[in-house]
Order: C-alpha cells, then sequence, then structure tokens
C-alpha cells in the first residue's frame, strides 16, 4: 500500500489495455525483437521500389544490345559487366526484378484465394465435400512441386506465352497446403459459441464463413503467404535456369544465371549477380516471414 | 497392425488421383502426340492412322483404363524422341538418381543434425545465431546457384572433384552436397527446435540430477526423442529432394530420372515426362508411407495407439 492511489489505478488501467494488443503495435514490437525481419521488410521495399522504377534506373533497355562491348568485365560504365549480346546486366537485373515480384506476390495470393474457399467450404460443411476437397489436396501434395508446375508447363506451353504459364502454374500449385491450414481452422471455429449463436439466428453460412472463421484465419494466412512468396519467386528462377521457364529475350533472374553458366569459369559475375539477387529476395522474404510467424501466430510451429 | 492397413488403405484414392492428373494434365493438350512424332509434312491419312494406332481415337475414359492397366502392368509408353519404353530409361536413369537422393539424405542428416545440436546447446548465444542465420541461408539459396558455386570451386579452381558426372559415387559428392543443402538447413531448424523442447521434460531434469554430464544427458536422453519429428521431416524432405535433383541433376548431367524430366519438357515427349512424373511421385508417397510406419515402430507412444 505504499504506492499512491492513482498511480496504482494507472497501471491496473494499463494492464486492462495490455490484454489487447493492437497488430500495429504487434509489428512494432516484432522490429524491436527482430530486427532482421525489420530490415528484410525494408530490403523487400526496395526491391519494389527498383522494380516499379526499372524503365527510369536502368542505364540500359531490358534487351539492349550492344555487340561491341560484348561479355566486359564490371566497370563504371557497366556495373556488372555485360552478357554474351553485350546487355547490360545491371539492368537486366532491374528488370528481372519485375518478372521475380509478379510471380512471387500474385500467384502465392490466387492460390490463398482458392484455399481459403475450398478449406472454409471443407471445414464448414464436412461430409463428402470436405472428403473429396481434402483428396485432391492430398493428389496435389503428393507431387514434387518442381515436377507439378512441370506438368502445367508442358499443358499451357501451348496455350500462352512463357510468363503467363508460369503465373498460372504457380497459381494452381500453392492452393491446397493453405486449404489444410483453413480447414484445421475452421473445424475448431465451428464449434466455438459464437458461430453456434450466429448459426441459431439464421446467419447464412457464406456470411458465417467469411465473417465470423475467416478472421480468425488471418494471422496464419499472413505467414502462410510470406512463407509462400519467396518458394514461387525459386520456382520461377528455377524453372527459368532449367530452360523451361521465361523465354528470351525477356529478362529473368533464373533465365540469366541459365545463360550465364557456360562463362561460368571465365566469368562467373556473369552467374554471381543474378543468383545472389535471387538469394537476397529470398531471404528477406523467409525472414520477414520468420519474423512474422514469431509475432502473429503461436499455432505454427518453427519446423 | 489394423492401423498400418487403414494407413496403406488412405493411400489408394489419392494414387488413383495421382494418376488422374498426371494422365489429363498431359493428355489434354489436343493433338499434340501425332504432331510431334510425324512433323509437319504427312497426310492426313497417315495422321488418321497413327491416332488410331495410338488410341487416341477412343474416348478419354477409355483412354485412362488402358493408360491404368498398362501402368499395373508396369507399361508406361513409349518414348516419341528416344523410341525405347520409358520403363526402360527410367529404370536405366534410376539408380544414379537413388545415390543422389541417398548420399544428399545423409549429408543433410549429418549436416542438419549436427547443427541443430550445437544450436540447441547454445541457445539464443552466438553459435545459435550463427547456425539458424546459414540455416535458414540454406534453405534460401537457389539449388542452381550451390551447384554452379561448387562446380567452380571444387571443380575448376580447386580441380579436386569431376565436372559432371557419370553416376559413380565420387562424381555424385558435388550434386550431393548441392542437394543436401537444402535440406541440411531444414533438418538442423527442426533438430533444434524439439530438442529444446524436449530439454524441458521432467526426466532431462531426473537425469540432470543424478549428476550426469550435460553432454551426456543430450547425447543419451534427449536426443533420442527429439530425433522422431525430425524423421518425419525427412520423409517430408524427400518430396523436395526430388524436386532438388532435378535442377542438380540438370547442372551436373547426372543421367537420372530429373535429367530425363526436364529433356522430356523440352522435347515434348509427352510418355516420357508422364512416366518420370508419376514414378517419381508415387516413389514420394511410398516414402512417406514408409515413414509414417518407421515411426510408429520407433515411437512406442503411437505404436499403442492404433
Amino acid at each position: 500500500m505504499s504506492k499512491p492511489l492513482d498511480q496504482n489505478i494507472k497501471e491496473n488501467h494499463s494492464a486492462d489495455l495490455g490484454d489487447y494488443i493492437g497488430p500495429l503495435q504487434k509489428v512494432k514490437s516484432m522490429c524491436r525483437r527482430n530486427p532482421l525481419a525489420a530490415v528484410s521488410a525494408c530490403v523487400i521495399l526496395a526491391v519494389i521500389i527498383l522494380a516499379v522504377l526499372a524503365p527510369v534506373i536502368a542505364p540500359y533497355g531490358e534487351a539492349q544490345q550492344d555487340l561491341l562491348n560484348r561479355l566486359k568485365g564490371p566497370s563504371a560504365a557497366h556495373l556488372f559487366g555485360t552478357d554474351e549480346l553485350g546487355r547490360d546486366v545491371f539492368s537486366r537485373i532491374l528488370y528481372g526484378s519485375r518478372v521475380s515480384l509478379i510471380i512471387g506476390i500474385f500467384p502465392p495470393l490466387i492460390s490463398l484465394v482458392i484455399g481459403i474457399i475450398l478449406g472454409l467450404t471443407a471445414g464448414y460443411f464436412g461430409g463428402w465435400i470436405d472428403y473429396l476437397i481434402m483428396r485432391i489436396a492430398d493428389v496435389m501434395l503428393s507431387f514434387p512441386s518442381l515436377l507439378l508446375s512441370m506438368a502445367l508447363m508442358y499443358t499451357l506451353g501451348r496455350y500462352a506465352n512463357s510468363i503467363v504459364c508460369i503465373f498460372t502454374a504457380l497459381s494452381l500449385v500453392g492452393w491446397a497446403s493453405v486449404a489444410r491450414v483453413v480447414r484445421s481452422h475452421t473445424l475448431s471455429l465451428k464449434e466455438t459459441e459464437y458461430v453456434e449463436a450466429a448459426r441459431s439466428i439464421g446467419v447464412r453460412p457464406a456470411k458465417i464463413m467469411l465473417r465470423h472463421i475467416m478472421p480468425n484465419c488471418i494471422p496464419s494466412l499472413i505467414v502462410l503467404y510470406t512463407l509462400n512468396v519467396p518458394s514461387c519467386i525459386l520456382s520461377e528462377s528455377t524453372l527459368s535456369f532449367l530452360g523451361i521457364g521465361v523465354q528470351p529475350p525477356a529478362a529473368s533472374w533464373g533465365l540469366m544465371v541459365n545463360q550465364a553458366k557456360q562463362f561460368l569459369f571465365t566469368m562467373p559475375w556473369l552467374a554471381l549477380a543474378p543468383s545472389l539477387t535471387i538469394m537476397i529476395i529470398v531471404l528477406a522474404f523467409n525472414f520477414l516471414g520468420d519474423g512474422l510467424r514469431d509475432t502473429l501466430d503461436p499455432y505454427l510451429q518453427k519446423g | 497392425m489394423k492401423a498400418v492397413l487403414k494407413r496403406i488403405a488412405s493411400m489408394i484414392p489419392v494414387l488413383i488421383g495421382v494418376m488422374l492428373l498426371t494422365f489429363i494434365l498431359l493428355r489434354i493438350v489436343p493433338g499434340d502426340p501425332v504432331s510431334i512424332l510425324l512433323g509437319e509434312h504427312y497426310s492426313q491419312e497417315t495422321i488418321d492412322r497413327l491416332t488410331r494406332a495410338m488410341n487416341l481415337d477412343k474416348p478419354l475414359w477409355e483412354q485412362f483404363i488402358s493408360y491404368v492397366l498398362g501402368v499395373f502392368r508396369g507399361n508406361l509408353g513409349v518414348s516419341y524422341t528416344l523410341k525405347r519404353p520409358v520403363t526402360a530409361l527410367i529404370l536405366e536413369a534410376f539408380p544414379n538418381t537413388l545415390k543422389l537422393a541417398l548420399m544428399g539424405a545423409a549429408f543433410a542428416w549429418i549436416v542438419g543434425i549436427l547443427a541443430g545440436i550445437i544450436a540447441a546447446v547454445t541457445q539464443n548465444k552466438a553459435p545459435d545465431h550463427i547456425f539458424m542465420g546459414f540455416s535458414l541461408a540454406g534453405v534460401s539459396v537457389p539449388i542452381f546457384m550451390s551447384a554452379l558455386f561448387l562446380q567452380y570451386v571444387f571443380s575448376y579452381r580447386l580441380k579436386l572433384l569431376p565436372l559432371t558426372s557419370d553416376g559413380s559415387a565420387v562424381s555424385l559428392i558435388l550434386p550431393a552436397v548441392a542437394l543436401g543443402w537444402n535440406s541440411a538447413g531444414s533438418v538442423a531448424r527442426m533438430t533444434r527446435s524439439s530438442l529444446i523442447d524436449v530439454m524441458e521434460a521432467d526426466y532431462i531434469d531426473t537425469a540432470r540430477a543424478k549428476g550426469l554430464l550435460r553432454t551426456a544427458v543430450i547425447l543419451k536422453h534427449a536426443l533420442k526423442n527429439a530425433l522422431l519429428p525430425v524423421i518425419t521431416m525427412m520423409a517430408l524432405q524427400l518430396s523436395s529432394m526430388m524436386s532438388g535433383a532435378v535442377i542438380t541433376e540438370s547442372v551436373f548431367s547426372v543421367p537420372g530420372i530429373g535429367r530425363l524430366a526436364t529433356q522430356s519438357i523440352m522435347n515434348r515427349d509427352m510418355p516420357l515426362l508422364q512416366g518420370t512424373i508419376l514414378f517419381t511421385t508415387v516413389l514420394v508417397i511410398l516414402g512417406n508411407l514408409a515413414a509414417d510406419l518407421l515411426y510408429s515402430v520407433v515411437d512406442p507412444r503411437i505404436r499403442n495407439e492404433g
């Protein structure tokens, strides 16, 4: 009882508020506890800005050839040297970031939406719908991911250009793991009293799923999304590296490594520069995803 | 026993689904097989004859049934470009991929578990941060980058190991390290978190209270239980290792299944692509089944449940 009364009240008051931590505060506390995640977020932001401004920043065009200056080493005029057609590697990396970001950001978003819809449906209705959706998800997850996207590339390759193909293939591959997470959340949430209450006053299933169940899945989904982004970026660069992804003359980091492979021993920087950029962006998303997982989602265990 | 049978039975719809999906995905392209086989300058008559001979005029479900029956008899069709049975091509290539995957897994296990133990023991101290940073970097490095890096350092600079692989053990060292590097990161993270969990259990305190050394407790008591989840995770890694094998085999020209798959997609060789994908996927499914069964053998808690 040594404390003055008003201070006591203040402490109690702040303790009450402390029960609820807003998302913004969570992010702030994450930055403090996990500076690496904060740095990663900045790196990602910087890459996005560079990608958007690529035509302004890049000293040369995406496919601008200069056959007199082929295979030059790094210099002031060409920061990372030039490739076998005299194209400026630095400029191509800048343009390549657009492919990587588009493939990294949107297909996981589409598979997220598909996964949410199917996961909610399976978990909420149960029965044969659940069985059917989850067996399809099992089938999708049984394939080694690269081989499944290769099969999709084979089929889609007949109908569309390579970037559209990769975009579609990766959008169709990732939904299964999202559906599994959403389904398991839905299964436990649909037993809660407030969902019961909503159902008893006659709220339609679609509204219950979207208004009452979905919001509770969001933290897990943010984490899952953040970790799906780097795997899509890696898939794109891998497919392009194997020669079955983005086709020349478009610039993609994986394709650049593929073309630089033949000069690996004489001009290693040609392969190193795009490889490093892939690694940096993937690492940044992984660090961010890890930080978000620790902050937002105690249920998804570190693996 | 009942649980084992149930687990095996649950595999059947997935296997059928896998066959159906590979079939649909690759057959959906209209007129493809015939035009690839013949090229451009052939009469309609020839095309029709070939279409009939390949059963491509039958309805899709009939084609699927005959495909499935063929698969069970070990007949995966004939490669368009190599003009040989797909089954024979796969069986020739498989030992190389198997060796590569086993060596890669061994590398991932040894490096990953050691790094995980060190990180767990020094939890939140410098070595922990260093090893965990490395493991995340390991997961983030594209496999083709580590493969090219290894080629550059060990084949070109140091001239220690061959640049390309003919399938012999020595020539598979570099591809295996490139392949295992990614998984080693995941294994290390898993070992660390699982070991940290186990270290909080009561029986560890008991062992410590008996006066056992910390190292002895970790190696004898904790590790045994901590490695159980790592086993399961290794099985899940099998799938990503098969993806990785496609890349390493392409960089080091290992004559394995992954290289068959890459070649087949470039040559639009549908039966070969279909065969390699189906074979690899079934392999992964069986591997996961084996890991599940193994897990129930080594963990009495699960064994007694069923």
